[in-house]
């Protein structure tokens, strides 16, 4: 019953992986855009 | 195309939820291991989809350094070609047969063999000139992503049913940690280098990396290891329940890894398209003119 607690660690470590991955690929996407933005304005 | 991605990122949702609930409710519990073992159904199909991305991008830096050359490009295509060709027949032959590791198909091997070339003239065709580069990064970025995911939960399945995170030593662990490594060596030269040069360079630490998939996967055939023997093409055994969940788990994931493989190559087509702009922008003389380059097509 203990080794659950490690097979919930792996599900949870798996999508923090894939979200904190994720929030990156959208930090990016909006700087870029906000760089579109300016350039656009120039 | 703008339809298809919103509605293979709901099928893709519903397959990961189906995946979850088949592997945490449906799939039966393990004899020896318990619940724990259930890590597999993460486990096994992220190493199995790094390993794609790798290999794809061994692919497309292979293709991006013949390019150089035509004579280059026309030679490796025909090599390419001789490899699929060869490499099926060869295992068909007895003595052949005979030389492979116990448990691992013929079929298995030949169908691995026919991929390289598949896979080679595929990429070649869809992905012309630098988007060839920008599948190189995209397909490297991602894999690494998955790998980390294998070494992450890897020590946490070993910890339990082995008693240690990790086995020292143990070339399969060993070589997984080499390979992330290399890869993320690989991401770290295109980040940081300026120079002309940076694309071929990492395509080269690109093939010299992929070198290490075929060590990572078949070093559990050829040498003792503490992880476990392969469950598919190797002799192994796997209750079909489990390989049904494994499968759904892996189509899953392989439908994330193209999404996000999507997002990551319009990511870069935008970057280089505003660095595009901005060394345009610097040549013509600040604020004098504005920028041609079609700028809104790609940050749709």
């Amino acid at each position: 019953m203990n080794a659950v607690k490690f097979l919930f660690a792996a599900y949870i470590a798996t999508w923090v992986i894939h979200g904190l991955y994720l929030g990156s690929l959208v930090r990016r996407f909006s700087r870029l855009r906000q760089q579109v933005k300016e350039l656009g304005k120039k | 195309m703008k339809r298809i991605f919103p509605i293979l990122s709901i099928v893709t949702v519903i397959l990961l939820a189906y995946a979850l609930y088949e592997a945490l409710v449906v799939a039966p519990t393990d004899a020896l291991q318990g619940d724990v073992y259930r890590i597999i159904y993460y486990h096994v199909p992220s190493a199995w989809t790094a390993f794609l991305l790798f290999f794809i991008n061994f692919v497309a830096s292979i293709q991006y350094l013949m390019r150089a050359k035509k004579s280059t490009e026309v030679a490796a295509k025909w090599i390419v070609i001789a490899i699929g060709v060869v490499g099926v027949i060869a295992t068909f032959i007895p003595a052949v047969q005979h030389m492979l590791p116990t448990g691992m198909r013929p079929s298995a091997v030949a169908t691995t063999v026919l991929l390289i070339p598949i896979f080679y003239f595929l990429i070649g065709r869809w992905f012309p000139g630098d988007k060839l580069d920008i599948l190189a990064v995209t397909s490297a970025e991602v894999g690494v992503v998955f790998c980390t995911i294998v070494l992450v939960t890897g020590p946490l399945w070993a910890r339990p049913v082995w008693g240690i995170w990790w086995a020292p030593g143990d070339i399969r662990l060993t070589s997984t940690l080499v390979l992330w490594l290399i890869y993320v060596s690989y991401l770290v030269l295109r980040r940081f280098s300026n120079s002309a040069q940076t694309q071929m360079l990492a395509a080269a630490l690109a093939v010299f990396g992929a070198l290490d998939v075929p060590l990572v996967y078949f070093s559990i055939w050829f040498f003792r290891t503490q992880h476990p023997q392969p469950v598919i093409g190797g002799g192994g055994s796997m209750d079909p329940r489990m390989l049904h969940v494994l499968l759904i788990s892996w189509m899953a994931f392989l439908c994330f890894a193209f999404l996000v493989c999507w997002s990551r190559f319009r990511l870069e087509l935008l970057h280089r398209e505003v660095e595009q702009a901005h060394a345009m922008e610097s040549l013509v003389g600040a604020g004098s003119t504005r920028t041609s380059l079609p700028l809104s097509r790609s940050s749709k």
